[in-house]
């Protein structure tokens, strides 16, 4: 029984190979550009505009809204990174329902991939808002003894990000599969809705506490609220 | 082993090249599409601001117009209606003058033509009068009215009182120019001389004497001098009779009522 895309190889030369986590990533990929290339081509500013450019607009809008409401006062900054980690596990999700494909995301090597880009993009978040110096000492706040857990918090939510992803994933293709040997196939078309959703939830649950990450490093530059009287 | 370090890279590669992909063919444009049209909302909103501003003042401003124009309009009219009023007054007056006048003249016509009527009466009364008078003494008396005038005028002469006398003498005798015997007809040669001889015994002086014809004076002899005058006609005779013909003819009028006046 396979676990995961990354054993399903289509080619390999060396060290070099093919599998199937980064076939349907790129297949992913490509519907993604492709499909943003052929809505934005005729993108209007009239009042009146298509239905693709519409929905486009809201899905861009709302996760603005998203990005703002974690406490981000930029979105348009931060919207190409949070919002392209939305938009890929949320299209791997949905795509779940074509018979054949597997979730790149459900792929330990993809959902750690991903956590790495979260590890090293907060950082840099950090650095590019606060400097160096003012990002490294957030480590010793409220004092130095808090570095060693601060790092180690570090660590282990990025861990935590890539194990969540991966096990919600990976066990609603294995549920399914399970099923599909045991059940008839009314069961499994439910348990396809309901992988969906969780899907879904995931790939929200993962944006948000990305942003949630962002935020916090750089919660030391955020307006302090003026003292109520 | 769960994780393909392979793997991780090339996902962590993909994964960057599909923010650049998004961002370059999904966030940029729609959001510039977004700005661009919330800034065309805004500019409409300002515009439409703006409009409504304008449209605001020019009502206002229409307002106040018609309200001016309404009151231009109700002084027009009260001014003409005064014009009107003056202006009817004015022909009112105007044709009661002339009514007037027309009234008047009708009068003055009419009292013209009594006047006419009643000379023209007179004046064949008179004719009538001799007529008839003529034609009596020659029938019945076998003498003219002219001789048997000058006979009276002769005695009337003789019998004037001294003052009047006295007065007719001192003109005769201050005129420079002969006394003027005026009569109705043509006095033959007898009559003249004996009127000559008349004068000439009453002022006891050789008067002369200018004879001329009068037809208005009808019948009678009149002799004037320097503003003195005797005159002797049966002119006394026609105003007894025209007077009586006045009172009848007044009698059926006097009952008549004057017409009501109209009213202006």
């Amino acid at each position: 029984m396979r676990l995961s895309p990354d054993e399903m190889i289509f080619w390999q030369h060396g060290w070099f190979k093919l599998n199937g986590t980064i076939v349907f990533t790129w297949g992913i990929m490509l519907l993604l550009a492709v499909g943003a290339k052929i809505i934005t081509r005729n993108l209007t500013t009239e009042h009146q505009r298509s239905r693709w450019q519409n929905l486009l607009e809201i899905i861009v809008t709302a996760m603005q809204q998203q990005i703002k409401d974690v406490g981000l006062r930029h979105p348009e900054k931060f919207i190409g990174f949070l919002g392209t980690l939305f938009l890929f596990m949320a299209t791997a999700a949905l795509c779940t329902v074509i018979p054949g494909f597997e979730p790149p995301t459900g792929s330990l090597s993809t959902t750690a991939a991903l956590a790495l880009c979260v590890l090293i993009a907060v950082p840099m978040f950090g650095i590019s808002d606060q400097g160096v110096g003012g990002y490294l000492k957030s480590y010793m706040e409220p004092t130095v003894i808090m570095l060693p857990f601060n790092i180690i918090s570090e660590v282990s939510r990025t861990l935590a990000l890539a194990v969540r992803l991966f096990g919600n994933m990976m066990s609603g293709a294995m549920i399914l599969a399970i099923l599909l040997t045991i059940t008839p196939f009314l069961f499994p078309i439910l348990m396809i809705l309901l992988g969906l959703l969780t899907g879904m939830v995931q790939a929200y649950i993962f944006s948000i506490l990305a942003a949630v990450y962002i935020a916090a490093a750089m919660s030391t530059h955020e307006p302090k609220a003026p003292a109520k009287t | 082993m769960l994780i393909d370090w392979f793997t991780v890279g090339a996902q962590a590669l993909n994964f960057l090249i599909l923010v650049w992909l998004m961002k370059r063919y999904l966030y940029q444009p729609v959001l510039k599409a977004i700005d661009a049209r919330e800034k065309r909302i805004a500019a409409q909103i300002a515009d439409a601001a703006a409009r409504e501003a304008t449209a605001t003042q020019e009502k206002e401003e229409f307002q106040r117009k018609n309200a001016e124009f309404d009151k231009q309009r109700a002084d027009m009219l009260n001014k003409a209606a005064d014009e009107a009023k003056s202006e009817r007054q004015r022909l009112i007056d105007e044709a009661r003058k002339a009514a007037d006048a027309l009234s008047a003249k009708r009068d003055e016509l009419l009292r013209s033509e009594v006047k006419n009527l009643h000379e023209s009466i007179v004046q064949r009364t008179q004719e009538e009068v001799f007529a008839i008078a003529r034609k009596t003494l020659t029938d019945l008396a076998g003498v003219s009215l002219e001789e048997r005038m000058t006979a009276v005028f002769a005695s009337r002469l003789q019998a004037m009182d001294d003052a009047a006398r006295g007065r007719l003498a001192d003109a005769l005798k201050n005129s420079a120019e002969p006394a003027l015997i005026c009569s109705a007809f043509e006095l033959p040669p007898e009559q003249r001389t004996v009127l000559q001889q008349a004068i000439n015994v009453t002022f006891s002086a050789d008067v002369h004497l200018r004879f001329e014809t009068a037809p208005e004076i009808v019948s009678g002899i009149e002799l004037s001098a320097s503003g003195q005058k005797v005159a002797w006609s049966i002119a006394d005779y026609l105003t007894s009779l025209q007077q009586g013909v006045d009172e009848l003819l007044a009698k059926p009028a006097a009952p008549e009522k004057a017409p009501d006046k109209i009213p202006a």
